[in-house]
């Protein structure tokens, strides 16, 4: 297996420290329901810099003293405190130089968003070069907000996805100089002199939430396809398709072609952990993410989204909007709404969205999650406004107790990593045909939660 | 399809069906529709359907006809329509758009400024206003913006007609039509940085500009740079009225149509 950790690098306030400035943090994001869009004047500069050294210097212990992970993952989105990494790369730079060790998995560059996809190309390059090889570069589609964030055509990110994808593993393994002239992207010259070390190229995983089409191209690509904390049914309809599309490809899908994020509060103390856990829900979480209308531009979504969408109580739906007329929240409806958002977290607990506890309590029910999706590669999700304290026993203890126990249980249900059999290497047995990766079968909340 | 006041029918245009809307008997008047796509049926069409013949094509990629994948602007669409009225023998004919429906209908006459007889272009967007901005419908969810295109929703009797009734199917269709709009409209956003010069150059031009004081989408200084660059043109003001005079206060709408395309 391969076990990383993921934070979003968020910007916040710990309320045990800063209370006042959480609360107002807090109640701007909802009084417009979304954390993208909220003002940047509430971004202190001094403040964010102490942040983002934080989250480095926490990869960077993992990478000298956290031997148990193998890999830190780092993620990017624009314009909103939920994540200060707006250009990621920039980071995977700093941790190239800073570590010796771990991956740096980039789940992933935003390859339809940016403005230059030579210019990507090479920056990649620089990092896996000086990393001495160990870049993991993975591509998004862009969240819908980030089409707003740096202006890119919602209604051709597809596409424009799918063709610099393909462009930029041109320009790493296609001598140059040579001249590109696709249908979206163009370039007269490409000739980079840097090329990564790894060869053919490093490896390409792709993080997802609900997109079959994503699923399916991957699968058709043999890229390993990295589920994003989806809950575990959806989780394992999305990993049906991808199965089954190797299948047409003719090979059968196993653990090293699929990841899972899972997010998680590992602390000494059961309570403390569990109370630390639900200050992942801050803002609202991920539900709160961007309005409708950021987080699902035209053209942007599937039509069977677009019909499910219509059918909420929500601003899609004729006369019913979420958001008053000037589209803010009042006072007193954004504490009802926080109200409603933190009694909603004994549920998040039992659906498992989050796993928080001492390592005797999150181990069974990680092995649980082991057990019925099978991935070969694990994720841990540290967030909220939590401690640089608490985050960093949180790693420890997972670095102690719980990898070494979910590595053995793994070993056990045969999850090997994509760095321990290549995705796509193993033929479709003819006679029996596809075998389903996932274990449903394996899935007790119940069980899990006692 | 059809209804007593109207048929549907389809006709070949660069490899595709392309359906249109019909109405009405006399001088033949090009419909060209918001950037929603078609609105739907309403009394200014019945009033001006007495008198005109409403050819109402259904935008390529707008929810009800297939996207073209060559057509990647507007001024691709407006060329793709001059094509439609050569093919269909349709000369001499007047235009009536409305927002990016008038937006076709100015690069039409900027690039053949012979090609109608008399324009109407009401609440036009195309031009980047010297004062404010284009409001960006992107940033509102759909029906939001619906509602913010007329002054007062509840004072609009037909308010509710617009785009048929709310649900899935229409979701989907309003999503299909702004997915068309981005891609032809996106950046820069609802205009055409060079459209006021080729309009300037289109020499004495019969068109007529409608639009509403109250009007959230499209700001005054812009329509008054349409009426300035388009020699000969004239801008009628209607007051207490939104982005749709044509709903809005139909009536009058109706009355400054008939007097100007008579």
């Amino acid at each position: 297996m391969h076990m990383m950790w993921f934070t979003e690098r968020a910007y916040h306030y710990d309320p045990e420290v800063e209370p006042e400035k959480y609360h107002a943090l807090e109640n701007q994001i909802l009084k417009i329901r979304s954390f993208f869009g909220t003002p940047n004047r509430f971004f202190d500069a001094e403040h964010g810099a102490r942040l983002l050294n934080q989250y480095l210097d926490e990869k960077v212990y993992t990478d000298q003293e956290l031997l148990n992970f193998d890999g830190v993952m780092l993620n990017e989105h624009h314009g909103t405190p939920f994540c200060m990494g707006a250009v990621m790369d920039v980071e995977a730079a700093a941790l190239a130089a800073k570590t010796k060790r771990v991956k740096i998995v980039l789940l992933g560059n935003p390859a339809a968003t940016v403005a230059n996809q030579l210019r990507l190309a090479e920056e990649l390059a620089m990092i896996d070069l000086i990393s001495g090889g160990r870049l993991v570069s993975g591509w998004v589609r862009g969240a819908g907000s980030e089409q707003f964030a740096n202006n890119t055509n919602p209604a051709l990110n597809r596409e424009l996805f799918e063709e610099a994808v393909d462009f930029i593993e041109k320009a790493w393994t296609t001598p140059g100089p040579f001249r590109y002239e696709g249908k979206r992207l163009h370039f007269r010259h490409v000739n980079p002199w840097v090329l990564p070390l790894q060869k053919p190229r490093p490896p390409f995983w792709i993080p997802g939430l609900i997109s079959p089409d994503t699923v399916a191209w991957c699968a058709r690509r043999r890229y390993p396809y990295v589920a994003l904390a989806t809950r575990l049914e959806p989780t394992m309809d999305l990993w049906e398709i991808y199965g089954k599309t190797a299948a047409a490809e003719g090979y059968q899908a196993g653990p090293e072609n699929f990841g899972y994020l899972q997010p998680v509060m590992v602390g000494d103390n059961q309570a403390r952990a569990e109370e630390l856990g639900k200050r992942l829900l801050f803002g609202g979480a991920f539900a709160h993410f961007a309005r409708p209308e950021w987080m699902f531009p035209p053209g942007y979504n599937s039509r069977e989204a677009t019909r499910r969408l219509a059918t909420l109580d929500g601003p899609n739906t004729s006369g019913k909007p979420i958001f008053s007329a000037t589209g803010e929240e009042s006072e007193a409806q954004i504490e009802e709404i926080k109200r409603g958002i933190y009694a909603g977290y004994p549920q998040v607990q039992k659906d498992l969205q989050m796993i928080a506890g001492t390592p005797d309590n999150v181990i069974p029910k990680l092995k649980m999650i082991l057990e019925v999706l099978r991935p070969g590669i694990f994720s841990f999700w540290l967030d909220g406004p939590v401690s640089a304290g608490d985050r960093k026993r949180c790693l420890e203890l997972l670095n102690r107790d719980v990898i070494p126990a979910l590595r053995e249980h793994g070993k056990k249900l045969g999850l090997v990593s994509p760095f321990e059999r290549a995705p796509g290497s193993v033929p479709l047995v003819r006679e029996t045909g596809y075998a389903t990766v996932s274990n449903p079968g394996a899935l007790n909340y119940s069980e899990a939660v006692a | 399809m059809a209804s007593s006041e109207w048929s549907e029918r389809s006709i070949s245009l660069a490899g595709i069906k392309l359906p249109i809307i019909t109405a009405g008997s006399g001088r033949p008047l090009l419909v060209l529709n918001d950037e929603f796509g078609y609105s739907g049926w309403f009394k200014w069409q019945s009033a001006l359907s007495r008198d005109h013949t409403l050819i109402i094509p259904m935008a390529p990629g707008f929810g009800r006809a297939p996207r073209i994948e060559w057509v990647e602007s507007v001024r691709d669409l407006g060329c793709l329509y001059s094509r439609m009225l050569r093919e269909e023998g349709l000369t001499d004919i007047d235009v009536v758009g409305f927002s990016f429906g008038a937006w076709v209908a100015a690069e039409m006459i900027a690039s053949c400024p012979h090609q109608f007889r008399r324009a109407v272009l009401v609440a036009p967007g195309g031009i980047r206003p010297p004062v404010g901005e284009l409001t960006d419908s992107f940033n509102y969810p759909a029906n939001d913006f619906v509602r913010l295109t007329v002054l007062d929703p509840k004072a609009t009797p037909e308010f509710s007609l617009l785009y048929g009734e709310p649900g899935p199917d229409q979701a989907e269709r309003l999503d299909e039509a702004r997915a068309q709009f981005a891609r032809l409209a996106w950046q820069p956003y609802f205009h055409n940085p060079s459209l006021p010069y080729l309009l300037e150059g289109a020499g004495e031009s019969q068109v007529l500009i409608i639009w509403g004081a109250q009007d959230k989408v499209v700001p005054r200084s812009a329509v008054e740079k349409y009426n300035q660059v388009i020699k000969g043109s004239k801008l009628v003001v209607f007051d207490n009225c939104g982005h749709r005079p044509e709903i809005e206060q139909s009536e009058k709408f109706v009355g400054e149509l008939k007097k100007f395309l008579a």
